[in-house]
């Protein structure tokens, strides 16, 4: 890491603030739906909310502007912290999130780039955005377009085959215009990763096939922002940021829970969350007025 | 014998004289079309799964190397590498043998082509079992069948390189996920620069007197229908025989309009009988106008080792299994 951040100490309260705000409306959106997942949406808030708020080169009201920032999610089960993120930063109103995942709605249970246009694409089936998101770099290299694509990625979806060949190829193809961000937070719908298929040494494994890699707190804004900075200056490879992260971050009683991975709070549930991370905002404010 | 030809599709002079046709394998005419699409639109790219040659996707290598893209053995990557490239507002055709594209990369082809209706033109070569010794592996016979079904998704199947050519400059910029199939072997080039081709428009190649069934083709095997047809006019029978190179959307007007003037359907195609073209054929016909059909094709079995002759004959798909399908649906109309 640079020893000197790219944020400004105010900056980095206001994204926190932001990221517990995501957070509140997530948990709204979840209970609203009833179904979908918890644990992976609230581990990456944080990352959502720098990449929104600070990182991405985007206009909110001209979302298929061509020289964008491109982001694309490839672990679609996780976009419900996309929606809410996206709602925050004004894409659409945020009451627009309590249709989640309901007949009708342009918040799909996993991402449709058709019904939502400022999507990037469609996912959900694993293992399948880091090749589109080397699709749009090379393409866009092929222009000299100077804009950057950023894939983010789940941890276990590296068991799948797909992933590897994009790896791949983004290696051989030496696509510096493409940063990949995986949510290292260990679990995965029936367990955690390291039981079920290893991915360790996921570092090793990325380096061999030509990435520059680095390892961060996915919960730490600073070195988020820190992570992507230094990418830009990697002219010869991808990175890949592996972001250290906790499944179900902000809500005590659920970190670290697989068993969270893939369903909704319940209602009394949600109003014992909602009250946590209102002090969580609390506790932000207080610092930062202090 | 020329004058029971559709005269206005403007084919080659005395198409029967086999010997003295043209000879091209349909990916040549991907190959030449592809090339002339890239020389006039620079958002033609075109991937390829270390087949460049036998995709013919080495001409366009050799005229565009930056507009050409390896991903090595890697079909499912073939397949996203292709729509984030669509995406972006590249016109991508894909190539592999459609053993492996659209056999191996389905979902992807499903989830980031279809659902996402992006206009990647999946193109796989070396279909049917007239790729030959390469046996039942390599033999795709159920392309049609996974890529009608996906929504979105058009479906054309040429008959001759030269409406392979044609098929690639009309997809080039029809604006949609695309499947387009392709054979390995050289056959007769029977259509020529100025037989109309128009997706989704099925063609009327031949008409004999009093027509008794409607012979409806697609891909190489067209030749083998135009040949039974012109056998059965000698021993009396009159056919029609409509080249339906567009599988989805299937001209229903033209192929509804023709049999209801003669009452019975052979179709024919080198794909499994469950789900292909014929299928489609029987879907529209049972919904618009229902009449006896019977169906060249496989039926239900993988292919074999041995030549495309061999092959096409051992699994019904030869002059003579069609003309015993006319005079057997011949019989059920009565």
């Amino acid at each position: 890491m640079p020893p000197m951040s790219y944020l400004h100490e105010e900056k980095v309260k206001e994204l926190e603030e932001k990221a517990v705000s995501i957070r509140e409306t997530l948990i709204k959106m979840l209970v609203e739906a009833g179904s979908g997942h918890t644990a992976g949406p609230l581990g990456m808030a944080d990352v959502f909310t720098a990449f929104y708020f600070h990182i991405l080169n985007h206009d909110p009201q001209n979302p298929t502007w061509e020289d964008r920032d491109r982001l694309i999610l490839s672990n679609g089960h996780i976009v419900p912290v996309h929606y809410a993120t996206m709602a925050h930063a004004g894409y659409f109103p945020i009451e627009e999130t309590m249709t989640l995942r309901k007949f009708g709605s342009r918040l799909q249970g996993h991402p449709e780039r058709t019904r939502l246009p400022a999507l990037e694409t469609t996912s959900g089936p694993l293992g399948s955005g880091l090749s589109q998101a080397a699709g749009i770099a090379y393409g866009a290299r092929m222009d000299s377009k100077k804009f950057r694509v950023y894939c983010l990625l789940s941890d276990a979806e590296h068991q799948a085959g797909n992933l590897w060949e994009g790896a791949m190829f983004a290696g051989a193809n030496k696509l510096s215009n493409l940063t990949a961000l995986v949510d290292r937070n260990n679990i995965q719908i029936t367990g955690m990763t390291e039981d079920i298929m290893p991915l360790e040494p996921l570092r090793e494994k990325y380096e061999a096939f030509g990435w520059h890699v680095i390892d961060i707190d996915g919960h730490n804004m600073e070195e988020i922002v820190d992570a992507t900075e230094q990418a830009k200056a990697i002219f010869e490879k991808p990175t890949l940021i592996i972001a250290h992260t906790i499944p179900g971050k902000g809500i005590k009683e659920i970190e670290f829970d697989y068993l969270w991975h893939g369903k909704p709070p319940k209602k009394e549930e949600a109003r014992v969350f909602l009250k946590e991370l209102r002090e969580q905002r609390d506790t932000i404010e207080h610092e930062h007025t202090g | 014998m020329g004058r029971m030809i559709n005269k206005n599709i403007k084919l080659v002079e005395d198409i029967f004289n086999t010997k003295a046709l043209e000879h091209l394998a349909t990916r040549d005419g991907f190959g030449k079309g592809v090339v002339e699409v890239g020389e006039r639109d620079e958002r033609i790219v075109v991937l390829c799964a270390d087949l460049a040659e036998s995709t013919r996707s080495h001409w366009f290598k050799e005229k565009f190397p930056e507009r050409f893209i390896e991903v090595g053995v890697a079909e499912q990557n073939l397949a996203t590498v292709a729509a984030g490239l669509a995406v972006y507002g590249k016109i991508p055709f894909i190539t592999s043998y459609a053993a492996f594209s659209p056999g191996r990369n389905n979902e992807q082809i499903r989830t980031t082509i279809s659902i996402n209706d992006v206009p990647v033109k999946i193109c796989g070569m070396h279909a049917g079992v007239s790729v030959g010794p390469d046996g039942a592996t390599h033999q795709q016979l159920e392309d049609i069948a996974l890529m009608r079904a996906q929504p979105n998704m058009v479906v054309i199947v040429p008959s001759d390189a030269e409406e392979a050519r044609k098929a690639i400059v009309a997809t080039a910029t029809n604006n949609r996920p695309t499947y387009l199939r392709f054979g390995r072997e050289n056959t007769p080039v029977f259509t020529t620069e100025k037989t109309p081709f128009e997706i989704g428009k099925a063609i009327i190649v031949w008409e004999s007197k009093d027509p008794q069934v409607v012979l409806i083709a697609c891909g190489t095997l067209l030749y083998n229908a135009l040949f039974a047809a012109q056998e059965l006019m000698a021993e009396g029978i009159g056919t029609i025989v409509i080249d339906n190179h567009t599988i989805k959307p299937m001209d229903e007007d033209t192929i509804v309009s023709t049999v209801q003037r003669v009452g019975a359907v052979v179709t024919v195609e080198e794909h499994q009988v469950m789900g292909g073209m014929g299928s489609a054929v029987a879907e529209v016909l049972a919904r618009r106008y229902p009449v006896p059909i019977e169906f060249i094709g496989v039926q239900d079995q993988f292919g074999q080792s041995g030549t495309p002759e061999e092959l096409i004959e051992h699994y019904g798909m030869d002059v003579k299994s069609i003309k015993g399908a006319v005079k057997c649906v011949i019989n059920r109309k009565k």
